[in-house]
């Protein structure tokens, strides 16, 4: 029954999609206020329905209803609870379920909060949402259906990953697609100023909040799957440019674009047309990688089971969504006018050169990524692009960049004097070149690359930049502290915003140079009581125990003493486990950090006369790039507190709205 | 070593998610290593570079998948018998083609792919160029054609930036 | 005019690359698949090996045997689930081709159960328990197989199983030409 519920909510919700995507657009175009405003009954209807199909998904998990396909293909009751909710998007239908959810999600959003947006625009923003639900919901019911029954019902499941059964990779989806799908409320809202032939900076204000949101999420799910990965697969990465991590990382890149682009067209009416394909680029790439994952075009680590049929389905969407969009594009473009004029060195001009560099470095991303591809189509021969031509290429355009990060906000709008901020850089300067020597003295030659330095020195350029940009703002030095003082405590919010999330990139650049630079690993056969040297650290394996009995594993656990110059640092305790259902080996590595470095410990399989295969690494500065990263979101989450969104949008209003919306 | 079948309803089997997922790997083993320091970090360097065949998206050094380690064998035995890096990497090019090189050699596949990031580059920065451009030749005339504030214009524009300070 | 022109770029270029996304798909539901690799061994001569017999009745093989007359190659294993679902199809090729088979990294006396249960279609067998041979004639997986023509060289490889198509498709023409 509860599948069945599900699965009709879905089709109502596609009902109401439909409806919702067509009547307030005709509203719009006729001026019809009484069809227009049918978006947001509509679009609350659509929250709904979808969350009662999910909320129904979720039931037939949670309570292993194995009458369900996919549940039967992807759960099993021994597994823990938090598993059984993940394994709810841990599978191909679910997920798209969870995709369509949070569509649904952000769609009631703009409902809720949208009270001061011109009617017009709010009923096509939401019809333009409906349409991509549309699409959606038909793809998961034609071709993906979670709620397919299977007859008769077997005794148990066939388990989840144990891959995924790990609190990392729980929540890694629903962050991305928050990411993924929250770029879609940037795009509608392109498209309804397409179809209305008007952008201006007031556009540029309702739409920075959701790509603000869009970015945070997607950068907190890129993060976590980098963690996963780090702590999981065994051997301290966290980075391995596989087309999935690309699929994740292009629309961050195209994301990271368009929050600046659109603060010109905020700030000074221009690089409008720009905005708006940014807008629709940053979405497109969004379901490409939908694409991509799903259809198996591409060899893949960790692609879901591919279907060609699946393929064929979401390149239709693809072609309607993305397609459709940019020939609105070429049509509508050159009607976008810029107003404000600015010379090449000023803060449009930085802000423009980040652009260029941003939009470069994901084009990069997508050329790499599809290569292997057209290489195939053109009979050029099958070929590998792999790290090493990611490397290669992307430093190049990163070096400019953080450069430039460092001088963009010292200039000012329409025309800056980049001497003046040059002077000012003074002090990130003599940062840099300290940064750059010190290391080259303490770590460089025998014991570390020499670009290590030059990492270093840029992550010193980019942190000191930004303080001294902030000091620059509150004019602290010139005058007395307390005013410079009162003036950071008025700082608005998006303000702050920028200096935390500049900084943090400082920061993760640190734990980039540091972790490729200086990482030390040791792999030995140890037996109980011996001991290994590792950066300074002298880890003994003090004894192993057999089959430890997890809820759905047994575990082979090893116990590693970590001692520093004799005292006591940590006591580690490696797994590897074997799970049950379905029957995969895991390694589950101990971690101790003490925030500069990781020391890392893998337990491997016994060499049969009583020592064991250990894997002992020093990771020096990982933990940088991921706190680095959950820096970044919370500036980009102060950035949203930013008074400017507040401002004509009282909390108050919107929630009246919405109830009155709801009654 | 995976065995293989890829036929389209073949995947249908495999819709448990993320199967080919990589494993969390062992990958190079103590007994592989060699004595001499300077080949072994020789071999770690090259397998990095080498594509693990069965295993998707993996480097031989990161998979424990069991051709993986013949190959990182085979690699170590190659330069022990005094083989440059260049020639142990040939030697399984030879066998399997540039598929197995994670780093694509620069040639007549792979120019528009080498060539790429930086043609993308120009044309990004070229376009930045032609919009500035474009923009300044417009500022001319409309510079032409402004007048310049009236005294009450500009102290209603003071006014107005001063405001505009305090939030 | 290079604004109007510009502007159509984008949409440009989404479709050849949807183009290119279409052709995939095309391949993959024609068995096609990104991750399999032609051989690079196509029209070199097979690698110089000498392995020994699987059976005592039965001689192993080594490079000088694959002269003089088209042999079909087929690596194989008693661990490989595919195998199993081609061996039918190759106990019908023996009629038609010199088939012999080389076991990939297998114990022997798996594969000669194996072979007992199922029949030995092969002309001769060997074992590369290693899988040191395998490598140099490219084997990334099992099955795979090898059409040497009577030069001596590689004249074509099955990656996986061969499927009825394959054989009438592909197997059945290049082998009337090479016969010849």
């Amino acid at each position: 029954m509860i599948a069945e519920t599900g699965q009709f909510a879905l089709i109502l919700a596609l009902l109401v999609a439909l409806v919702q995507g067509t009547i307030p657009m005709i509203g719009a175009a006729r001026g019809d206020r009484a069809w227009m405003d049918l978006a947001r009954p509509a679009a609350f209807a659509q929250f709904a329905l979808v969350a009662l199909a999910f909320a129904a998904l979720t039931t037939c998990y949670v309570t292993s209803d194995f009458s369900v396909l996919n549940v039967v293909q992807n759960s099993h009751t021994d597994k823990p609870m938090i598993y059984k909710i993940s394994g709810v998007w841990g599978n191909h239908e679910g997920s798209m379920l969870l995709w369509v959810f949070i569509l649904a999600i952000y769609g009631m959003a703009v409902a809720a909060a949208g009270g001061n947006l011109p009617p017009a625009l709010r009923a096509r923003a939401l019809a333009v949402q409906a349409l991509i639900a549309v699409g959606f919901i038909l793809f998961i019911l034609t071709t993906s259906n979670p709620f397919t029954r299977i007859d008769p019902a077997p005794f148990n499941g066939n388990g989840l990953n144990p891959l995924l059964q790990d609190p990392g990779l729980a929540f890694h989806p629903p962050f991305l697609y928050l990411g993924y799908v929250g770029f879609s409320m940037a795009f509608s809202f392109a498209i309804a100023a397409l179809i209305e032939g008007r952008v201006d900076a007031a556009w540029a204000r309702w739409v920075r909040p959701w790509t603000l949101v869009a970015w945070c999420s997607l950068t907190l799910g890129i993060g976590l799957g980098s963690w996963w990965a780090y702590y999981t697969l065994g051997w301290g990465g966290w980075w391995y440019w596989d087309p999935v991590e690309n699929a994740s990382f292009m629309p961050w890149l195209a994301g990271t674009a368009l929050l600046h682009s659109s603060i010109v067209v905020e700030k000074r009416d221009t690089l409008k047309a720009w905005s708006i394909l940014l807008a629709i680029v940053a979405f497109s790439l969004s379901l490409l990688g939908t694409f991509l994952v799903r259809s198996g075009v591409l060899t893949s680590v960790h692609s879901f089971a591919s279907d060609p049929a699946r393929g064929v389905f979401v390149l239709g969407l693809l072609v309607l969504v993305t397609g459709g969009s940019l020939t609105l594009f070429a049509f509508r473009a050159n009607q976008l006018k810029g107003g404000g004029l600015f010379a090449p060195l000023s803060r449009e001009g930085s802000l423009l050169l980040n652009n260029v560099l941003m939009s470069t470095a994901a084009g990069t991303v997508l050329l790499g990524t599809l290569y292997p591809l057209f290489a195939d189509a053109l009979n050029l021969g099958k070929v590998s692009v792999g790290p090493p031509f990611f490397n290669a290429v992307f430093l190049p355009l990163m070096v400019p960049m953080v450069v430039t990060m460092g001088i963009g906000p010292l200039l000012q709008w329409k025309r800056g004097d980049l001497a003046g901020a040059l002077g000012r850089l003074k002090l990130a300067f003599i940062a840099a070149l300290l940064v750059a020597v010190g290391t080259w003295l303490v770590a460089g030659g025998s014991s570390g690359p020499l670009w290590a330095a030059g990492g270093l020195a840029i992550a010193a350029w980019l942190f000191v930049g930004t303080l001294v940009e902030l000091a620059a703002r509150i004019r602290l030095g010139r005058g007395p502290l307390g005013d410079a003082l009162e003036r950071l405590g008025q700082l608005p919010r998006s303000a702050w915003g920028m200096t935390i999330t500049h900084a943090s990139l400082a920061m993760v650049i640190v734990g980039i140079t540091g972790s490729t630079a200086w990482k030390s690993e040791h792999i030995q056969v140890m037996r109980p009581g011996e001991t290994v040297n590792v950066a300074g650290y002298e880890v003994t394996l003090q004894g192993t125990e057999d089959n430890i009995r997890g809820p759905n594993y047994s575990a082979l656990r090893a116990t590693f003493i970590a001692r520093k110059g004799g005292d006591l640092v940590a006591v580690m305790k490696p797994e590897k486990r074997m799970y049950t259902q379905p029957p995969r080996p895991t390694t589950d590595a101990a971690i101790h950090t003490n925030l500069l470095g990781d020391l890392y410990v893998v337990i491997g399989d016994p060499d049969g006369s009583g020592g064991f295969v250990t894997r002992l690494y020093y990771n020096p500065l990982v933990p940088w790039i991921f706190m680095g990263a959950v820096f970044m979101v919370i500036g980009g989450l102060v950035s949203l507190t930013d008074r400017r969104y507040r401002v004509g949008a009282p909390l108050r209003t919107a929630r009246a709205a919405a109830a009155a919306a709801r009654g | 070593m995976i065995s293989r079948r890829l036929t389209t309803a073949s995947f249908w089997f495999l819709a448990v998610l993320l199967l080919s997922l990589s494993w969390p790997v062992l990958a190079v083993q103590p007994d592989e290593i060699l004595k001499d320091p300077v080949l072994e970090g020789r071999a770690r360097v090259l397998s990095k570079e080498l594509r693990c065949l069965v295993c998707q998206n993996q480097s031989i050094d990161d998979s424990d998948a069991d051709l993986a380690r013949d190959l990182r064998v085979l690699l170590r035995q190659r330069l022990k018998a005094g083989d440059s890096d260049q020639q142990a990497r040939q030697y399984l090019v030879d066998r399997y083609g540039d598929y197995v090189l994670l780093n694509p050699p620069f040639k007549g596949g792979t120019i528009v792919l080498w060539v790429g990031p930086a043609v993308l580059l120009g044309l990004a920065l070229l376009a930045a160029f032609l919009f500035l451009r474009r923009r300044a030749a417009g500022q001319t005339m409309v510079e032409a054609a402004a007048q310049p504030l009236s005294e009450q214009e500009q102290r209603r524009l003071d006014a107005l930036l001063k405001d505009d300070k305090t939030p | 005019m290079l604004r109007r022109w510009s502007v159509m770029l984008p949409v440009l270029i989404f479709f050849v690359l949807v183009g290119f996304f279409y052709w995939r798909i095309v391949m993959m539901e024609r068995g096609d698949m990104p991750n399999m690799i032609p051989s690079a061994m196509i029209d070199k001569p097979a690698p110089e090996f000498d392995l020994p017999p699987l059976l005592l009745e039965k001689a192993g093989l080594k490079t000088a045997d694959l002269q003089g007359q088209v042999t079909l190659v087929n690596f194989f294993a008693s661990w490989c689930i595919p195998c199993r679902v081609e061996h039918p199809l190759l106990t019908q090729l023996a009629g038609r081709v010199r088939l012999v088979g080389i076991v990939y990294k297998d114990k022997p006396e798996d594969a000669r159960a194996w072979l007992s249960r199922l029949g030995d279609p092969y002309k001769a067998l060997a074992q590369d328990r290693d899988g040191r041979v395998g490598i140099d004639f490219g084997v990334y997986g099992v099955p795979e197989s090898y059409l040497i023509g009577k030069d001596g060289r590689i004249r074509f490889k099955q990656v996986g199983p061969f499927t009825p198509e394959d054989i009438s498709n592909k197997l059945v023409p290049l082998l009337a030409e090479l016969q010849k």
